[in-house]
């Protein structure tokens, strides 16, 4: 049920191209929540366009980011970090964000440390409209200490366990400006299915006062109807709709394209140096002009190597009565 | 199973390292670890997974002695059966296919917190005497520090689990007296520590490293060296330790990996992307 014909034109359609996207969306100083969906539906082409556009002063939010947020980071667009964890996955380290912190190279960071639950329950905060949720983690880390958005505090009631007052930790709202969403596939509207780990994605969308969907695949709002639960994003809450095959990569988008472990081995290899990395930003990113010169620059045999071998479909469910 | 393994998602990518898939009784040391780590994992326990190393100790452990084993990925993934190949990440296709449930974050970090995870499992870049783990600074020698990518879901695992597990390579750089950052809670400065910041559960149970196996059983819940592995001297591994090591003779061997167990660690990972 793809679309064949120009999707735009249907009523409402907030569908446009990434570079639109990311101008009408986004500014110097901007605070975006991406990679909520960690280590799968990483929005790398939205990340590219920032780069491209050359943003500045950004606040960059979300659990762990892969090497998305260190590429952001080696491009001089990022002025704080608010994370759990900013590195390459599979590799260890990433050599932007180390050149940032520990040599102001090209320019430092500061960086908010949160663990993986306190970003999802500060998010989690700002999606229920309230100033803080409570947690029983972090008590005694220098974490909690050095972080200005978490404290310790006392329970207000007692908890089934204990019949004493309890110590807690309270972690901040966060508000960012704008979520990046990827997603397998959405509507015109900005109505998403999304399929795999869900991280903190659904919480990113309700958090931000704005969203961004990037899809792989747009499709009739009827799909999207005819399976409800797995619509992770409301439409409402969405602000833009970009259609790029292969946004994600080099991370994997389930049932769409698999992870390119090669190219976060070739990324690690590459940006040792400052220099190294202008390199790869010049080849992967300034010199194509979106994500279809980045599709080509792959090449076709790289892509064919990604497809996924063998679909596993999900049981029918009927939703009839 | 791994038997029937899928081919197209190989990691053929990486095949930067020399390996040679022939079974023998030798074995690397980070075999070795990825089995001592697997055998920590009873059957039919909740195991929080994490990233590198301990995936693959999970996907051992399922297919060995724990196949009732539920594992928990902080994406909000779990599983009641293994991939059906290596993990590079837990967001990889193969962990997504065939999983029990697909969620969200606070789904699988709010049972941890509720006090359903038996058993979790934690990297670091240093880990001291009590258990304490460092994942965000480290200093060097020259006065000058290295930034770690920081505590992904380690710090929550440790505040949270019933026990964990930590693995770390064995150095006096990596193993100090007291981590200079506390990313991720043990028993902080001895006994009684997590109870007075307010920690209700858990703490270190086992410390693998590349030279030994630690356990946080003694009276004062510092690490008390419970075997070595083979091939390594005791002088050797208190050298190469930030504090003064118990070392009682005659000390246990740390048990070496059975034919089965390598046997699978090499079907997983035949190219030791995790086990050169």
């Amino acid at each position: 049920m793809t679309i064949t014909s120009n999707p735009s034109s249907s009523t409402n359609s907030i569908l446009m191209s990434m570079s639109e996207a990311i101008a009408k969306l986004t500014c110097d100083g901007s605070s975006i929540v991406m990679g909520s969906g960690m280590e799968q539906n990483i929005p790398f082409s939205a990340g590219h366009e920032l780069i491209r556009q050359r943003r500045r002063e950004l606040t960059l939010i979300g659990p762990i980011s892969d090497i998305l947020f260190d590429q952001l980071i080696g491009a001089g667009c990022v002025k704080k970090v608010c994370a759990a964890w900013v590195g390459n996955v599979m590799m260890g380290s990433a050599y932007n964000f180390r050149r940032s912190v520990e040599q102001g190279v090209p320019n430092k960071i500061e960086v908010v440390d949160y663990s993986n639950f306190a970003m999802a329950c500060a998010l989690h905060a700002a999606a229920l409209g309230i100033p803080y949720m409570p947690m029983r983690s972090l008590l005694g880390t220098d974490i909690l200490k050095n972080n200005p958005n978490l404290i310790e505090i006392e329970s207000p009631f007692e908890s089934h366990e204990s019949q004493a007052p309890e110590k807690l930790s309270a972690v901040r709202a966060l508000h960012p400006d704008l979520a990046i969403i990827h997603a397998q596939r959405a509507d015109v509207h900005g109505s998403a299915h999304i399929w795999g780990g869900l991280g903190v994605v659904a919480d990113s969308a309700k958090a931000a006062k704005r969203t961004l969907i990037v899809a792989d695949e747009i499709v009739e709002t009827s799909v999207i109807e005819s399976d409800p639960n797995r619509t992770v994003v409301p439409g409402f809450l969405v602000d833009a709709v970009v259609c790029e095959p292969y946004a994600a990569h080099p991370s994997p988008s389930q049932g769409k394209y698999n992870r390119d472990h090669q190219h976060y081995t070739e990324y690690h290899a590459e940006t040792k140096t400052h220099d190294g990395f202008l390199d790869w930003k010049k080849r992967w990113i300034l010199d194509v002009p979106d994500r279809a010169g980045y599709r080509r620059l792959l090449g076709d045999a790289r892509l064919l190597d990604l497809s996924v071998g063998e679909s596993a479909y999900a049981a029918e469910t009927d939703f009839g009565y | 199973m791994f038997l029937a393994a899928k081919a197209h998602q190989s990691c053929s990518s990486v095949c930067h390292k020399n390996v040679t898939t022939e079974l023998t009784t030798e074995y690397t040391l980070a075999e070795l670890m990825v089995v001592s780590a697997a055998r920590e994992i009873k059957d039919h326990e909740v195991v929080y997974v994490g990233m590198r190393l301990p995936l693959l100790a999970f996907l051992i452990a399922k297919n060995l002695h724990a196949p009732n084993a539920v594992g928990f990925y902080e994406n909000g993934l779990i599983r009641e059966t293994p991939a059906s190949e290596l993990l590079f990440t837990m967001g990889d296709p193969p962990n997504i296919l065939g999983a029990t449930q697909a969620g969200d974050m606070l789904n699988v970090m709010g049972m941890l917190q509720s006090g359903r995870v038996d058993i979790g499992f934690l990297g670091a870049g240093e880990v001291d005497k009590f258990g304490n783990l460092n994942s965000t600074f480290v200093s060097k020698g020259d006065g000058s520090s290295v930034r770690l990518p920081g505590s992904g879901g380690a710090s929550d695992i440790a505040s949270l689990a019933k026990r964990t597990v930590m693995l770390v390579e064995h150095s006096k750089r990596r193993l100090p007296e007291r981590v200079s950052y506390l990313t991720s809670p043990g028993n902080g400065d001895g006994k009684g520590w997590r109870k007075s910041v307010g920690l209700h559960r858990g703490g270190p149970s086992c410390l693998i490293t590349t030279m030994g196996v630690f356990r946080f059983d003694s009276d004062d819940c510092s690490a008390r060296l419970e075997s070595i592995h083979p091939e390594v001297a005791s002088k050797q591994l208190q050298d190469e330790t930030g504090w003064q090591v118990e070392i009682t003779e005659p000390l246990q061997s740390t048990t070496v990996p059975s034919q089965d167990e390598l046997a699978l660690i090499r079907k997983i990972d035949p190219k030791r992307f995790w086990t050169a």
